[in-house]
């Protein structure tokens, strides 16, 4: 600690109360009253301080700097819309196949701005990718471990026990250099996700090791602009407490770039805690309420115009709203903590006509305004 | 072969020998920079290691930190929280802080008067460095108004005690030599007191110092270099031939205790710890109140004018009030320890010199030098100053 701090317990004289009356007659005796001059002077800024104007009212609560996401080799805001459909195939029997290839690679990410996080990935970013498919397909996931330890994919869903990715099932933990296929029918339909389950749980889970995983009804779910959010946090320090909080990763991230959507068009957000460290996780929108599907598993909400939703770890679920004003409107977890220590971004709410500029303003493409809209669809527009 | 020419030989071949060995450590250096020595395998993670200093709120809504780079490498801090929330703020120097390079944090954050705050920086590796913010409050500027108060403050609890401690002078001289014996070996009691308490604040200074500055060793280095200078300046003196010297010398050591004393007043008012005020003050006045018979007890058998007794009780007393001041208004925990430190120095060698008067009354009297009498007196010199401190530990 600081000098002050060893110095005050090593004289112990310090530990009257403050408030107390002792204490405001000796703040009187010296006329602390607080009528000092300034006498602090400016100060060159460290790095650009982004525009206040994107932060939706929550002043110098902020990072300082930008994310570099060309050098982390993904972007929160591409991850919203960025759906892993797979090598598509037909079998025999008719059933779609969906071909997959998952990497486990250790990199060194960018978290927050100019803070350096060594994660284990699946195929070199954090989340992995959004796994997408439609319920009955049959998935073949190929697993190479292209790390130093030991890792597997344990996916939430329906199978047989040898696919489970735990140590002790089937092939148990995936040695460095080996590999493994994952193969099961995708059931049931639902919000779910994928992470390791290698030993020690907690540390390959935080470490980065953990993606969606979307199976969509045969029936499909109506057309909607649709993103995913994985509700993530850092440990930086290995303290066993996260440091930085985000959805995809990167703190604030949505609040120095607002996500464009439409004035009364559906959205739908799959929503996944995959928080380490804290029990729950929640989420609440501003100035709106939604309809919430529980993991998804259900055609009609679970919980009807609700404006905070709960998820413990592991939890997930499907969020249905749309907005009735334009303007920028803030969603964040109601656990002020987490909030104030990056997880927090903001929808920019706009008129049609003003959706191609706001694209712009988000730094994406109509690619991306295509992909948002195609996953209802199935993939398929 | 002419003389001069052996006379330059001679000097080329001794400083030429002198310096082979530098040369040489300068090519084993370069080579050891340029190649790795063939050790780079050794070489581990980063280490990250930085120290914070000072934490100033110089305003509403501001907190600055200093930040000291101790570590072995340079130190980036991208991001930080102030109170679990991530923050803007501004560096300078921006950038990368060096090693032993120093940088300065403006933080905009409105602070709560009263509250207390917790400042964490965030290192580009994720390593994390607190400051503690115990009491909010406005950092004290330097201003005319609380220049005079901090300077009561030290007055108070420095220069008035030893005065009034010098005020049992003319009882004292009335005392038979065994009673006057005893309250010499008092004196060394409360001064032992007082070097014990010196060393560990001292020590409590010095281990909030960056690294660098091996603050540790440093303090028992630095009072044993200013105990072997005093008695070196000592070594042909009697304490019979001048015990106004001797006098002023306690007070010497006594006062450099004192601007400790000051130090910690002054920082715990700037860093709004004013709870101890007028209780404290009146606490370290009373503790401080034998100090005055220690330095006038070894001229009880002469007629000091009563200027010096002022000048004693400046000498002994006045670095309170500078320590004060410092310690308010432009803290420097380094120049603190070495203060400190030699302060520490200059008691012990006061307790030698007192020790030997002692001895020598203890003879003339025919008495032991450790017997009941003198024991008595250490043992009530020491109570005095612990059973007093107690007004000013909580
Ligand atoms: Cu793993």
């Amino acid at each position: 600690m600081s000098w002050w701090r060893s110095l005050l317990s090593r004289r112990d004289v310090l530990r009257v109360g403050a408030g107390g009356a002792a204490a405001l007659a000796g703040s009187a005796a010296l006329g602390q009253g607080g009528t000092h001059p300034a006498g602090h002077t400016g100060t060159a800024p460290v790095s650009p301080v982004p525009s206040t104007t994107a932060h939706a009212g929550h002043g110098n609560n902020l990072m300082v700097g930008a994310v570099n996401h060309k050098r982390n080799g993904f972007d929160p805001m591409a991850m919203l819309t960025d759906w892993d459909w797979g090598k598509v195939s037909t079998l025999p029997n008719g059933q779609t196949l969906r071909e997959y290839t998952m990497i486990a690679q250790d990199k060194e990410i960018e978290i927050a701005p100019g803070i350096f996080f060594p994660a284990w990935t699946y195929n070199g970013r954090v989340p992995g990718p959004t796994l997408r498919c439609t319920e009955g397909d049959r998935l073949r996931i190929t697993f190479i471990n292209a790390t130093i330890h030991a890792h597997t994919i344990h996916f939430h869903g329906v199978h047989s026990a040898e696919m489970d990715g735990v140590p002790g099932a089937g092939p148990g933990e995936i040695q460095p250099g080996g590999r493994f296929v994952y193969e099961f029918d995708a059931e049931p339909f639902g919000c779910h996700l994928y992470h390791c389950h290698a030993t020690s749980l907690k540390r390959h889970i935080h470490k980065g090791m953990y993606g969606a995983f979307i199976v969509d009804p045969k029936e499909g779910r109506p057309p909607a602009r649709e993103f995913v959010m994985v509700q993530n946090a850092f440990d930086t320090n290995f303290d066993g407490a996260n440091e930085i909080y985000a959805v995809n990763t990167v703190g604030f991230e949505f609040a120095r770039r607002p996500i464009p959507v439409q004035k009364g068009e559906l959205i739908r957000i799959y929503l996944i805690n995959i928080l380490e460290f804290d029990l729950i996780n929640s989420f609440h929108l501003h100035a709106n309420f939604f309809n919430y599907y529980d993991t998804g598993t259900t055609l009609e909400p679970t919980s009807r115009i609700v404006d905070t939703i709960m998820q413990a770890q592991g939890q997930r679920g499907i969020l249905e709203f749309k907005y009735k004003f334009t303007g920028n409107f803030m969603f964040h977890p109601h656990i002020s903590e987490f909030t104030e220590l990056g997880w927090m971004g903001s929808f920019q709410v706009v008129e049609p006509d003003a959706y191609p500029a706001a694209l712009k303003a988000a730094g994406v493409d109509a690619g991306w305004d295509q992909r948002s809209r195609q996953g209802a669809a199935g993939g398929r527009s | 072969m002419s003389a001069p020419a052996v006379g330059g030989g001679r000097w080329a071949s001794l400083w030429g020998l002198a310096l082979v060995p530098l040369l040489l450590l300068g090519a084993v250096l370069a080579y050891l920079v340029a190649t790795g020595g063939g050790l780079k395998t050794l070489q581990g993670p980063p280490v990250e290691q930085v120290k914070v200093g000072r934490v100033t709120l110089p305003e509403r809504g501001v907190i600055q930190v200093q930040v000291i780079n101790d570590g072995p490498q340079a130190v980036t801090i991208p991001q930080v929280m102030v109170d679990d929330a991530f923050w803007s703020f501004t560096a300078r120097p921006a950038g990368a802080i060096p090693r032993l390079g120093t940088a300065t944090l403006t933080i905009p954050y409105p602070w709560v008067e009263g509250e207390a705050h917790n400042v964490a920086l965030l290192t580009s590796l994720g390593t994390v460095f607190e400051a503690e913010i115990p009491v909010a409050t406005l950092t004290p500027q330097p201003g005319r108004d609380l220049f005079v108060r901090f300077g009561l403050v030290g007055l108070y609890v420095g220069v008035v005690p030893v005065l009034l401690g010098m005020l049992w002078f003319p009882w004292m001289r009335r005392l038979s030599a065994p009673a006057m014996n005893f309250i010499l070996a008092l004196t060394v009691g409360l001064l032992v007191y007082l070097a014990v308490g010196t060393y560990l604040d001292a020590q409590a200074f010095a281990a909030a110092l960056p690294a660098f500055w091996q603050g540790t060793p440093a303090v028992l280095l630095i009072a044993l270099l200013t105990l072997g200078v005093l008695l070196a300046l000592g070594g042909k003196r009697k304490p019979e031939d001048a015990p106004l010297g001797l006098s002023y010398r306690i007070a010497t050591g006594i006062g450099l205790h004192n601007l400790g004393e000051g130090l910690a007043i002054g920082a715990a008012f700037a860093l709004g710890e004013a709870a101890l005020g007028t209780f404290l003050i009146l606490g370290f006045t009373l503790h401080n109140i034998t100090e005055g018979v220690g330095i006038v007890a070894p001229v009880v058998r002469h007629r000091p004018r009563l200027t010096q007794f002022a000048l004693l009780a400046l000498i002994a007393g006045g670095p309170a009030i500078l320590g004060t001041w410092l310690g308010g208004f432009a803290f420097n925990p380094v120049l603190a320890t070495v203060f400190l430190a030699v302060g520490v120095g200059a008691i012990v060698q006061v307790v030698w010199e007192v020790s030997r008067l002692v001895a020598r009354n203890t003879a003339a009297l025919g008495a032991p030098l450790v017997g009941w009498s003198t024991l008595g007196g250490f043992t009530v010199g020491v109570a005095l100053m612990y059973f007093t401190a107690f007004f000013v530990k909580f």
